[in-house]
């Protein structure tokens, strides 16, 4: 028999979050509560507003953990990041499914926490703590707390490509997403940003392409000795989707076509 | 445990039901409220077959917990025909052979109507988008776009 307890504020929440699961939108957990999964016995969820704000913080727009990605793709500050909010289910499941679950959510789901990745985003923990979404994500599933929201610094018009690569029109799930957080064809490379999604345990950024960018002017050559490196960091696995020597192969094929014309 | 009670607007009139720890909207809707419109496809936000209104959007039944709706307006695909009188979307789907089993037509209806409420103007391609969380087999879709589109022609020349 399952409990479910609903907390005014996060932070009651997360007191009360010990051994339990925490709901956000329910597009994650419901599945399992549905399929009665076992060690499901507390669901803890909270009404505090807080939690669905977006707004500006100097620099950074902070994102509260249950903005859902209809909210996002609503926003016109957030207009950056509404390809990537777009590419998450039909709008059934962007009604409900938030970026707090995202970055939670197992391939072949969270592609929205890839185009994240891309812009250097912060996980603020209901602690205040502000942890680099790399750093988080490599350690969530070990991750005990609450994230009450992210900071994220807006992308310049342009500058944040994203794509998912799917096998079934028009929804499917991802075969592989990237972002890529560059400058146009021909500008000079600073910070460059590559993020891959469904190409290990969690999004990963391709940290040799980066390097290999950095400084450099973007053209089809130094883009190609990008490519040629593009899977260094990468860890693909086999699933029924496809197996981790047809996505090492194909990445190089997505990532130049991203960013020669933008997402297809 | 106990059972908690709980109070929302279905198609615009007054419903309470009793509600379990874990019990999702869908269910609550079919067993709870005896609105048996919305179906049980698979579960697990696949199929899209149980999708319902919240205040106007598209939600799916199954992943909804019962007990956040409480005090909120939902819809369904009862909600569409007047009496006898069948909504123009249900009758271009009869009209246009986009329901064959039958089996996905409330929730396609249903992310019709929420598209076409929000955008009376669609192209082929936002009805495509606004589908494209629902699962038919049986049509290969053209028909239910299709009926969709001709549903908000007939809206525009109202």
């Amino acid at each position: 028999m399952i409990t479910v307890e609903t907390y005014p504020s996060l932070r009651e929440a997360a007191q009360a979050s010990r051994g339990a699961s925490f709901l956000g939108g329910g597009t994650l957990l419901m599945r399992a509560v549905n399929y009665a999964e076992e060690g499901l016995e507390r669901l803890v969820r909270t009404t505090d507003p807080t939690l669905k704000e977006i707004r500006r913080d100097g620099s950074r727009i902070v994102i509260g953990a249950g903005v859902t990605m209809a909210d996002v793709i609503r926003s016109q500050e957030l207009e950056f990041l509404s390809s990537a909010a777009r590419a998450v289910g039909g709008p059934a499941i962007r009604s409900a499914a938030t970026v707090g679950g995202n970055l939670f959510a197992n391939h072949p789901y969270g592609d929205f926490a890839v185009a994240l990745l891309a812009l250097d985003t912060f996980v603020v923990t209901v602690e205040n703590q502000e942890i680099p979404l790399e750093q988080f994500l490599s350690g969530r599933d070990t991750f005990n707390g609450l994230v009450q929201s992210v900071l994220v610094a807006p992308a310049e018009r342009g500058s944040l490509k994203f794509l998912k690569v799917s096998r079934v029109k028009p929804k499917g799930v991802s075969m592989m997403s990237i972002a890529v957080r560059l400058p146009p064809i021909g500008g000079r490379v600073q910070n460059a940003r590559i993020a891959f999604g469904a190409m290990g345990p969690t999004p990963l950024r391709a940290k040799a392409a980066e390097a290999a960018l950095e400084g450099q002017s973007l053209s089809d050559n130094t883009i190609e000795a990008a490519a040629r490196v593009i899977t260094q960091d990468l860890q693909p696995q086999d699933d029924p989707i496809a197996s981790s020597w047809y996505r090492r192969e194909v990445a190089a094929v997505h990532f130049k076509r991203l960013i020669q014309t933008g997402g297809y | 445990m106990a059972k908690k009670p709980l109070e929302f607007t279905l198609n615009g009139s007054p419903a309470a039901v009793f509600v379990e720890g874990g019990d999702n909207l869908l269910e609550t809707l079919r067993r709870g409220v005896g609105d048996l419109t919305p179906k049980y496809g698979c579960g697990q936000g696949t199929c899209g077959t149980c999708t319902v209104l919240i205040n106007g959007e598209p939600h799916l039944s199954c992943l909804t917990l019962a007990e956040t709706v409480a005090g909120q307006s939902i819809e369904t695909a009862a909600s569409l025909a007047d009496g006898p009188n069948l909504h123009p979307l249900q009758q271009n789907f009869m009209e246009g052979f986009a329901a064959q089993c039958g089996f996905c037509s409330p929730g396609m209806l249903m992310a019709a109507k929420s598209l076409l409420d929000k955008n009376p103007n669609p192209t082929r391609e936002d009805v495509v988008e606004a589908i494209s969380g629902n699962i038919c087999r049986c049509t290969g879709y053209e028909a239910i776009i299709d009926a969709i589109l001709k549903s908000a022609d007939q809206r525009r020349a109202v």
